[in-house]
């Protein structure tokens, strides 16, 4: 089957990735990155052997860099492609590539059109080292323009390994543009893996008081809707913001001092978060029937 | 492509492009006419020419039209969903609630287009007249024009790269019988790219009065916002100020404040300072702004007690002192 495919430095750079994931949304902020930052914390953390690469395609405001906390780090370019960066030092199970390790301050603007974002998304997808993945998790910018569109267009020789994961807040403007994203991939004819709801209800520290403050439940309900997998809901956490916000990251200590513990801190530290149990049944949702088609 | 001074029939969104190929580099690229998509476009030789990459010949018919726009302030914000159409609505309906002001409200997120609903006004169209397409108006003198009012249902999405995306923007500018206007408020996607570069650009001659940037108070959200002071910065727009929205979450059972979105490196108010802006205010999360913004009514008339109508007020008077008005 493999030879029907047309060979391009994209599907040959690829060509050991076993599943690549998009999450997506028609909005923006309302937690793609912090979506793909846990999905690929959790696809690595579920099974000892995992290897999870996450590509960042939000070229004009890059956020994965700083939630793994790798912000500030370079790229290093080998005989072989751009080296991704690992969040997870010695163990390499964890590859991130995103423009925010291409910019030399944090303050730097993209100003980029079209045409330029294309050629960067390309070079992303065949320029880098990816190796074997078992799974790449894309997180793309809001909207459905140019980056979604050349994303798939590139990603074109591999579509079989393609699905994706809406992410949407419960409000209905962000619905609204829920749903433009879901009539993208039904005009590309991306699989979609299922719908998350998040921001779903807000715990009160003090009293426990549930609010929900961008109200609640209308994601289940358009997934119901559209007959699409509702994968779960993810509360307003703290925490986790917190955590992904001021993540600081294991590179500092990379010098030597432990490296023999086979510690991945940041990933420590999402498994206490209240976030972390209910995340990974929707992993478990998401890993059952790619598993299967594998 | 060809400016006409007359009002063309608002176009379909969903349409495939009238005559410009699915990966046109654009005019102003320096592979313009040169690019494997241009094989076979009837514009191959202007493009290659050089031609195009003169100034935009709609550029006078938007200077034209903008000429009886007094004041035109551009909502920007790095990050996605901090709040900039809720905010430009409010913005609006403050401004509108002086009987004799005149405002109008463009929305150029093409891809996700809010302000329609924020407004209750989602299910209208655009009508052309021989004085260009009528903005929508909410009331006498609150007009608003978006791609949300061509698409045929709210669940299309419009799948455009930057070319088209462009094109729409200068028809809004200069096809739009906006009228004699007070303000022109202006609510951008996320991000800093082709809507922005094209928004600037096609105003320039006419002038921008300024920007006001939104932003949350964590990290995240920051580092998105510095990048857009940088981008009002390298294109010489005037930063009026910072917002910092969803500051602050009061429980509605223990009366508790507690920061949702933490502000670890110090929020938007140290980021001002930081960069040299002014800092306009911080807006706390109040559940009733999303809900009013979901159904359509304005959050400043309906909830005039909460603490969030009082720093949306405050804000709205400091831009008003910042403009001069």
């Amino acid at each position: 089957m493999a030879s029907s495919i047309q060979e391009t430095p994209v599907s040959r750079r690829l060509k050991n990735v076993k599943h690549i994931i998009i999450v997506c949304s028609g909005k923006g902020g309302v937690g793609k990155s912090s979506v793909s930052t846990q999905l690929a914390l959790s696809l690595r953390g579920s099974s000892p052997t995992n290897k999870v690469g996450i590509l960042d395609i939000d070229l004009t405001g890059p956020s994965i860099p700083r939630m793994l906390g790798l912000d500030g780090h370079p790229v290093h370019q080998s005989s072989d492609g751009w080296v991704p960066v690992y969040a997870d030092g010695e163990e390499r199970r964890l590859c991130c590539m995103s423009v925010g390790f291409l910019l030399k301050k944090k303050e730097d603007s993209v100003v980029w059109r079209g045409p330029k974002k294309n050629g960067m998304i390309r070079q992303f997808l065949s320029d880098v080292r990816w190796g074997d993945l078992d799974y790449l998790v894309i997180d793309t910018p809001p909207g459905t323009s140019d980056e979604h569109l050349s994303l798939l267009e590139h990603l074109a020789p591999v579509h079989s390994k393609l699905s994706a994961v809406i992410v949407t807040t419960p409000q209905a403007v962000a619905l609204l543009d829920a749903m433009k994203c879901l009539s993208f991939t039904r005009a590309t004819n991306l699989p979609v893996l299922g719908l998350i709801e998040n921001m779903s209800g807000y715990v009160c520290p003090c009293c426990g008081e549930v609010s929900n403050v961008f109200s609640t439940g209308g994601g289940e309900e358009m997934a119901k809707r559209e007959g699409l997998k509702f994968l779960g809901s993810l509360p307003v956490d703290t925490e986790l913001v917190t955590l992904l916000d001021a993540a600081e990251g294991d590179h500092s200590s990379n010098a030597g001092v432990d490296e023999s513990t086979k510690g991945f801190g940041l990933w420590e530290r999402y498994q206490k978060t209240p976030t972390a149990p209910l995340f990974s049944k929707i992993v478990e949702k998401i890993e059952v029937p790619l598993r299967a088609e594998s | 492509m060809i400016a006409v001074q007359q009002a063309s029939a608002p176009p379909d969104p969903l349409s495939v492009p009238t005559n410009a190929p699915e990966h046109c580099p654009g005019t102003e690229s320096d592979l313009a006419g040169k690019a494997d998509a241009c094989a076979g476009c009837p514009n191959q030789e202007v493009c290659a020419s050089g031609k195009a990459k003169g100034p935009d010949p709609a550029l006078p018919f938007v200077t034209e039209r903008m000429a009886s726009v007094k004041r035109k302030i551009l909502i920007l914000s790095g990050k996605g969903g901090v709040g900039k159409s809720t905010f430009t609505a409010q913005l609006g309906w403050a401004f509108a609630a002086d009987d004799d002001l005149q405002t109008g409200i463009m929305d150029v997120d093409i891809c996700g287009p809010s302000i329609p609903t924020i407004f209750g006004i989602a299910s209208e169209q655009v009508h052309s007249s021989s004085s260009g397409w009528s903005p929508v108006y909410v009331q006498d003198n609150l007009g608003v024009m978006s791609v949300g009012f061509m698409l045929p249902s709210s669940k299309d999405a419009v799948m455009w790269r930057g070319p088209k995306k462009n094109g729409l923007i200068s028809q809004f500018l200069k096809d739009v019988d906006w009228g004699t206007l007070d303000y022109l408020l202006v609510d951008t996607p996320p991000g800093t790219s082709d809507e922005h570069l094209s928004i600037v650009s096609y105003l320039k001659e006419s002038g921008i009065d300024g920007a006001v940037v939104i932003t949350t108070p964590q990290e995240v959200a920051l580092q998105d916002v510095r990048r857009e002071i940088d981008f009002c910065r390298k294109v010489g727009i005037k930063v009026i100020g910072l917002v910092e929205n969803m500051s602050g979450f009061v429980c509605p059972n223990c009366k508790n404040e507690t920061q949702i979105f933490k502000p670890s490196t110090g929020g938007g108010r140290r980021l001002a300072e930081d960069m040299g802006v002014e800092f306009l205010g911080a807006v706390p999360l109040d559940p009733r702004i999303g809900k009013s913004a979901d159904y359509g009514i304005s959050f400043l008339d309906e909830y005039p007690d909460s603490p969030a109508t009082t720093a949306y007020l405050d804000i709205i008077e400091k831009i008003k002192y910042q403009l001069g008005d």
